[in-house]
């Protein structure tokens, strides 16, 4: 495979705030399709991550690109889908309307009536043009975020990248948008990057797992990565990974789950 | 049975009468109306500006620097009232300063409301003291803060037109990465929109707007054209062709409207103006009730959980 077609890459890659390295070395090369998860605690690098990849944050070394090209603010071979929010039932926007600015948002101007056909094909491509007309807010969180998916394919993108888009839904709507998220590289062959601190949903699609964690990171399939001696190695202190039922669960070293729902709150 | 006649069954009749006539006096309308025809351009001009304005205000959750933003257009003017330099001018000044002030200092929502509610008694006290100071007629400062009829003569006209073309062309230009900002910001940056820039050129234009609202309404009631219209709008549709073309339609109607009435009484415009804009609101709210218990959500959740379960 050409590596210039890589959907995203990674080399000796680096992030530091001032003297705090938050992660450095990291060699990774995500092929088109593939469904790479991102875990971590708080603050070991995720949404940095992600920010580098939107070209809203520099590298402080090493090198990332993009289909080849270095990152930039509002390239449209990236999709992005954020955390489900509140949003005000009167806020007039329509889950139609918010398509569409994924479609033609950054132009400037009022904008024509163009788009209609490609927002109506991208709202049945998830299901959604059942409610493509209902405002925003009267929608669940688990329709919210079917509407944002079709809002970050609208580009068509080579690269989705998904920050935390489970949290705040029940287990039904977390496997849903999963599911969903899976079907969609399958059939466009987008590679997706997802970060989440909660790893069953996804596990069922994940290709490969980049573990990052204060003392370093780990990149491979999850079977390797999620073992108690490569996190106990990553965390410096003994950390347990159970399977229960297909389920992981990991004991020790990750507490800051608590603490992420109180800031989902805010 | 006569307005007249209603109000004089509760209050004695001399007093009713002197009230109604006060209020609503339709002799020698035809003469008002000629002497009112740049007041009625204003206002037109200034439905136009301010049901547009409105609907990003409401977007952006500004009602509270709205009013904040009035009070420091007020000190503008007062103060240019009693330098004897042009009121409009005064008041453009005072809120441009006081929109670009909130907009630097006050990104996040809780930061914005604490600088407008340190900002707002400050602008009111400054005018205050400008007007105590002011030696002129009486009209001219109660006019500031309540609204006058012929506020804009002819020469303040065609300044007045050009700051509302100023913003309406702004707000076209800005108008879908503005809406996206607003509505959804993080994915609207994560798309290379600049949100920050777009909410400061935002701010510029709402305090263009506020300035030429309070020549008219005056700065106490300058939200009822600002805000009322749109939030009316928002009740009854979620179309993002409509609830603008609403906006401007119902702040059109409450500002002409408000100065046609006005016309009959020789009270302030402001009562008329905000009146009416309430009761478009209220109506709004009824039938945008009415829509959402008959179930404007409502929908076939049976066919896409069925599509879900095929992909």
């Amino acid at each position: 495979m050409s590596t210039a077609a890589a959907p995203l890459e990674l080399e000796r890659a680096r992030l530091a705030y001032g003297k705090r390295v938050v992660w450095s070395d990291v060699d990774l090369t995500v092929r088109p399709g593939e469904f790479l998860t991102v875990l971590g605690p708080n603050g070991s690098g995720k949404t940095s991550l992600l920010r580098a990849i939107l070209g809203l944050t520099p590298l402080s070394g090493g090198r990332l690109t993009i289909m080849g090209a270095p990152p930039r603010r509002g390239s449209r071979a990236v999709g992005y889908i954020p955390q489900q929010r509140l949003i005000d039932p009167s806020t007039p926007v329509r889950a139609r309307d918010l398509v569409r600015l994924g479609l033609d948002g950054d132009r400037w101007g009022i904008g024509g009536r163009r788009t209609r056909e490609r927002v109506d094909a991208l709202l049945a491509a998830v299901g959604a043009t059942a409610y493509a007309d209902v405002p925003l807010g009267m929608l669940s969180g688990g329709e919210q975020q079917r509407v944002r998916i079709a809002q970050a394919l609208g580009t068509e993108p080579a690269l989705l990248l998904c920050d935390e888009p489970l949290l705040s839904l029940d287990l039904k709507h977390q496997h849903e948008v999963t599911a969903l998220i899976h079907a969609m590289r399958r059939e466009r062959g987008t590679a997706v990057v997802f970060v989440t601190h909660e790893i069953n949903p996804v596990l069922p699609y994940t290709d490969r797992v980049l573990y990052l964690a204060p003392g370093g990171h780990a990149i491979g399939a999850p079977d390797d990565v999620l073992t108690s001696a490569q996190l106990s190695a990553l965390y410096g202190t003994p950390v347990d990974v159970l399977h229960s039922q297909g389920r992981v669960v990991i004991v020790g070293g990750d507490d800051e789950h608590v603490h992420h729902v109180e800031e989902a709150q805010e | 049975m006569s307005a007249p006649a209603l109000l004089a069954g509760v209050l004695p009749a001399e007093v009713a009468d002197d009230w109604w006539t006060r209020i609503f006096d339709f002799s020698d309308y035809g003469a008002l109306l000629a002497l009112v025809h740049n007041s009625l351009l204003a206002g037109l001009v200034l439905g136009l500006v301010g049901g547009l304005v409105g609907v990003f205000v409401m977007q952006r959750d500004l009602a509270f620097a709205v009013h904040g933003i009035s009070e420091l257009s007020f000190a503008g003017a007062a103060a240019a009232l009693l330098l004897s330099i042009d009121v409009m001018l005064g008041a453009v000044l005072g809120s441009v300063v006081a929109a670009l002030v909130i907009g630097l200092l006050g990104t996040r929502a809780r930061d914005r409301n604490s600088i407008i509610g340190v900002l707002m008694p400050f602008g009111l006290g400054l005018g205050v003291l400008f007007l105590a100071l002011y030696p002129g007629r009486a009209a001219n400062k109660f006019g500031l803060l309540t609204g006058q009829i012929v506020a804009v003569d002819s020469t303040r006209l065609s300044l007045f037109l050009v700051i509302a073309a100023v913003v309406v062309a702004g707000l076209v230009a800005i108008w879908r990465p503005l809406t996206f900002a607003s509505v959804d910001p993080d994915v609207a940056a994560a798309r290379g929109v600049p949100t920050r820039a777009l909410g400061l050129g935002f701010m510029l234009l709402l305090g263009l707007a506020v300035a030429l609202a309070v020549q008219v309404v005056g700065a106490l009631l300058v939200l009822s054209l600002l805000i009322t219209p749109a939030a009316a709008a928002t009740r009854v549709s979620a179309s993002p062709v409509a609830v603008p073309l609403l906006s401007v339609a119902f702040a059109v109607t409450s500002a002409v409207g408000g100065i046609l009435l006005a016309l009959g009484g020789s009270v302030p415009i402001s009562p008329y103006v905000t009146t009416v804009s309430f009761v478009i609101y209220v109506v709004c709210r009824i039938v945008g009730d009415a829509r959402t218990r008959r179930g404007w959500a409502r929908r076939a959740a049976a066919a896409s959980e069925a599509e879900v379960a095929a992909a």
